[in-house]
């Protein structure tokens, strides 16, 4: 036990491998060309909103591909805005988080908020929009975008419940006897593409075609009448191949869907164009206007048109989730300036590097030699955690945030503890009576465990909170456990590697003066010391 | 600070740490158990009543609400005064509750009730002209009002969950349930504790706190394991060294003493930075959070590992039949020996003197030097001593020579 066994690999080896992995990861980091951690949204800026949804029938629980959908409708209206960079992620069983660099943008939360609907109402004037206003009125015209906020923006009546077809079949009845007034016809005149009209189910609507406003070109705007139909009637809609050529979307109803749709299209199919035309309206936007030809009785149709697959599957999916059993409630708006960012960023790096020339201090105050060994530990875990946080946020789009850092910060204690642990028990066993060099083989066999389960502790720790973790202290529990497995790897590759290497030297080994392996520092009594490095040393020769 | 004096100022005879570790200076951690049970019972007390009648004051991530923070050039009462002032005058309704506050020397704070878009971009303007920058220059946050309930929940989920699992990795690692009870009752000690000094100083909860009060868990966890490593490594050799468990177990921890101190305070160090920058740099926000909730439970995870759950688990050990029978068989012993000291002494020289030159390649050193008048001092345990059969050896001629 005193002397090694000839089987024990040379230290030089798991460094050397150690080093070749450090080195492959740089080489990584090189290649992708990213030198800097992707840093969060309170570091450098911008805007995080969580939504919380709910059940719309206010039990039950969130499906996830409801939360799915909702987090694409939302990407979509995001995008809509122009913003880069926005992220729309789920997080949990029912939250949405969207984060937005550059702080700007109120109308972003309120968009982002809002429960997609979705409804088919009926078309009666649809006209170009001109882009900019008719000339001969340019100077009456406002130039402020026109207001009606003065129309109304609740509904009068109330839809009756899905059960009662009779009165649903009434209402429609009434619904496409609706025909715009004066004031109307008025207000439509005055509405661009882009102006706000409240949405409302028994009141016209002023909207333009969605694809027209993304493309930027010429804008097509409609005077719809009221709602006919809810989206939530939609039972069923797929983009299929309607011959080799065409794209479809078919569609189907729920049996009242059906009657009412069967309704509905009777009515319109005796129209003239652009009044026998039906706008699938989503989120107070046209998505998709087809014209009806005849009744449709049996509550399945076949919208075509000039789809391409994508358009297809995209009008598909309005169809089919537009309206969604979700209700949004917002529930943390964090807006964090470029100016605060930078405090927050700079107060970070404050801490780690206070907190590094503290442990460093310490250590080389208590250990003495020993604490080269801390800091050469402690600057490969900060190399490896640097190239592992830029390499995730370059793969995986980690971004470092503030408790990010306060995680990673935390962990040089993590780190600097399993060095405690292990030079504790070499110079419990050199108290013992072993020689240094045999008490850092022994000494640390006994360390490895207690290093190995007190970082499963830390790394349980931190994948629980990582799992049940909220917004932005899920960054917090995410470094930590990886500085954690960090520190794990660093003490058997590294640390304990480079003290058998240490301690071959005559300056460590033999616990020379400063080495902090020294016969007094130790306590081990002097008188005693040179009998028993004689007799390790009688030992060595005898193998 | 006291484990760096030895390290500080060289020691003449042997170290602190050494005279720890051979139970040369032993402070009685189990001995005195009542003590420290009495002063955590009052820390227990304190703290749960300090929770009830002052409660714990929630940031508005509990309560729901707006926050702005705008950069200024001074935080001065006129200041704040000015900016509590625009607020009024901004034209949103019902702000008569908002709090203007500095925060370090740089920023105003203001929370309200929870606004509306419209009013919060009102407000922002306001603040923005106030402090003559561009309304984007103004951090601003808002909280719905269920998003403290889900905050909460959720860490009372990661509470329970982790509760278990650290019951069964301790389980697992001991196979001792006596240690996982007693390293959970340390847990409970230490979240009790911190909360209460949360309620009695009235430190502001924030979701960062509660973060850094379930990482405490962890930490908390850890020392315990550190200290319980060596008492059971010390229990494994009880038969050899003559002690009861009790004993063990004291030695453990005083033998543990300086590396407990050190991992605390290397441990401490960083989170103390963390503190220092989080509120004199920042003045607030989850670096200070976090770094307060840890600092409080690290000093008193520190604390509970080694005066209340090595305490705890000897006394529950020592209810063990086979414990039980080791210290009466031990005290059985010992009071034989008093009656031999003497003779005891001579056995003991002469037979140290024989072994020393023998194919041992390994001598325990403390063995001569220990003081002779306290017959019954352990030498080393550990398995390498009982590897060494020396303790063993001197049992079996000891009890040869008594027959």
């Amino acid at each position: 036990m005193a002397t090694p066994t000839p089987r024990r690999r040379h230290p030089a080896v798991p460094l050397i491998g150690f080093f070749s992995v450090i080195a492959l990861l740089a080489l990584i980091m090189v290649l992708s060309g990213t030198w800097t951690p992707k840093l969060g949204l309170d570091l450098r800026g911008g805007s995080t909103i969580i939504l919380t949804a709910s059940n719309i029938s206010g039990s039950g629980s969130v499906d996830s591909a409801s939360l799915e959908q909702a987090r694409t409708i939302i990407q979509q209206r995001v995008d809509s805005l122009g913003v880069g960079e926005a992220e729309i992620t789920t997080s949990g069983s029912n939250q949405i988080q969207v984060s937005v660099p550059n702080v700007q943008q109120d109308e972003l939360v309120e968009m982002v908020g809002q429960t997609a609907q979705l409804a088919f109402r009926k078309v009666y004037v649809a006209q170009q929009a001109a882009s900019g206003p008719p000339p001969g009125q340019a100077v009456a015209l406002p130039s402020v975008p026109a207001d009606f906020s003065d129309r109304p923006s609740q509904p009068t009546t109330t839809l009756p419940p899905v059960e009662d077809q009779a009165a649903r079949q009434s209402l429609l009845a009434e619904q496409l006897a609706w025909a715009p007034s004066d004031q109307d016809n008025t207000d439509f005149a005055s509405f661009q593409c882009g102006d706000s009209v409240p949405d409302v189910w028994d009141q016209p609507l002023f909207a333009c075609l969605r694809s027209d406003v993304a493309a930027g070109g010429s804008q097509t705007k409609f005077l719809l009448g009221p709602r006919l139909i809810e989206g939530d009637l939609v039972d069923q809609a797929q983009a299929g191949m309607r011959d080799s050529l065409t794209w479809a979307v078919q569609l189907s109803f729920s049996s009242l869907g059906g009657v009412l749709f069967a309704d509905a299209t009777a009515d319109l199919a005796t129209q003239t164009s652009p009044q026998n035309q039906f706008a699938i309206v989503l989120d107070a936007d046209v998505i998709s206007a087809p014209s009806v030809a005849a009744r449709i009785p049996d509550g399945s149709a076949e919208i075509t048109g000039s789809f391409n697959q994508t358009t297809a599957s995209n009008l598909a999916n309005v169809l089919k989730y537009g309206a969604l059993p979700l209700a949004f409630e917002l529930s943390n708006v964090d807006t964090v300036s470029a100016t605060l960012g930078a405090d927050q960023l700079n107060a970070g790096l404050i801490a780690g590097g206070v907190g590094l020339l503290l442990v460093i201090a310490y250590s080389f105050l208590y250990y003495r030699g020993l604490g080269v060994v801390v800091v050469a530990s402690l600057a490969v875990a900060g190399i490896v955690t640097y190239l592992l946080i830029v390499l995730l946020g370059e793969s995986v789009g980690f971004a470092l945030s503030l408790p990010g850092m306060a995680g990673v910060i935390v962990a040089i204690g993590v780190t600097a503890d399993s060095f405690v642990i292990f030079f504790e028990r070499v110079r419990d066993d050199a108290r013992e009576g072993r020689s240094i060099r045999s008490a850092v083989e022994t000494g640390w066999r006994k360390a490895r465990r207690t290093i190995i389960v007190a970082d499963t502790v830390s790394l349980l720790s931190a994948v629980i909170l990582f799992i049940l973790a909220i917004g932005a202290v899920k960054g917090f529990a995410f470094t930590l456990g990886l500085t954690t497995a960090v520190d794990l790897l660093i003490i058997f590759f590294f640390t304990k590697p480079l003290v058998s290497l240490l301690v071959r030297t005559d300056y460590f080994g033999l616990g020379r003066k400063g080495s902090g392996l020294e016969a007094e520092h130790l306590g081990v009594s002097p008188t005693r010391r040179p009998k028993s490095r004689r007799l390790s040393t009688v030992g060595k020769e005898q193998s | 600070m006291s484990a760096t004096q030895p390290a500080a100022a060289p020691v003449k005879k042997a170290s602190f740490a050494h005279r720890l570790w051979t139970g040369e200076v032993s402070y009685e951690f189990v001995g005195r158990r009542r003590v420290w049970y009495a002063v955590s019972a009052v820390l227990l007390l304190v703290s749960i009543l300090g929770l009830l009648v002052r409660g714990l004051e929630l940031g508005i991530e509990f309560r729901g609400g707006s926050s702005f923070q705008v950069s200024v050039t001074n935080t001065d009462s006129t200041t704040i005064e000015s900016y509590r002032q625009s607020v009024l005058d901004s034209g949103v309704p019902d702000l008569d509750a908002t709090s203007v506050t500095g925060i370090g020397l740089d920023r105003i704070q203001v929370q309200t009730r929870s606004l509306d878009v419209d009013d919060q971009v009102k407000l922002r303007a306001a603040l923005a002209q106030t402090a003559g920058v561009d309304p984007e220059a103004v951090a601003y946050q808002q909280i719905g009002a269920s998003w403290g309930q889900q905050i909460t929940r959720q860490a009372g989920i990661a509470l329970v969950i982790f509760m278990l699992a650290v019951s069964i990795l301790i389980w697992a690692y001991f196979r001792d349930g006596k240690m996982a009870i007693s390293a959970i009752v340390c847990l409970i000690h230490d979240l009790t504790v911190t909360v209460g000094v949360y309620a009695l100083v009235g430190f502001s909860v924030t979701p960062a706190t509660l973060t850094g009060v379930l990482t405490i868990l962890g930490y908390s966890l850890y020392d315990t394991v550190v200290v319980f490593d060596k008492v059971r490594e010390n229990a494994a050799v009880l038969e050899e060294t003559r002690m009861t468990y009790s004993e063990a177990a004291n030695l453990a921890v005083n033998q543990c003493l300086v590396r407990s101190i050190n991992t605390t305070v290397i441990g401490v160090l960083p989170v103390a930075a963390l503190l220092f920058a989080g509120a004199f740099v920042l003045g607030s926000g989850p670096l200070e959070d976090i770094g307060l909730a840890l600092f409080v439970g690290m000093i008193v995870g520190a604390y509970s590992s080694i005066f209340i759950g090595t305490p705890l688990l000897a006394q529950m050990k020592e209810r063990e039949p086979s414990i039980k029978e080791q210290t009466e068989r031990v005290e059985r012993r010992r009071a034989r020996q008093t009656k031999r000291t003497e003779s005891w002494q001579q056995i003991e020289v002469v037979q140290a003197e024989d072994e020393a030159p023998t194919d041992q390649p390994v001598v325990p050193i403390d063995q001569p030097d220990a003081a002779p008048t306290v017959p019954i001092r352990p030498p080393t345990v550990g398995p390498e001593a009982a590897e060494r059969r020396q303790p063993k050896r001197q049992s079996r001629a000891d009890r040869k020579r008594s027959h």
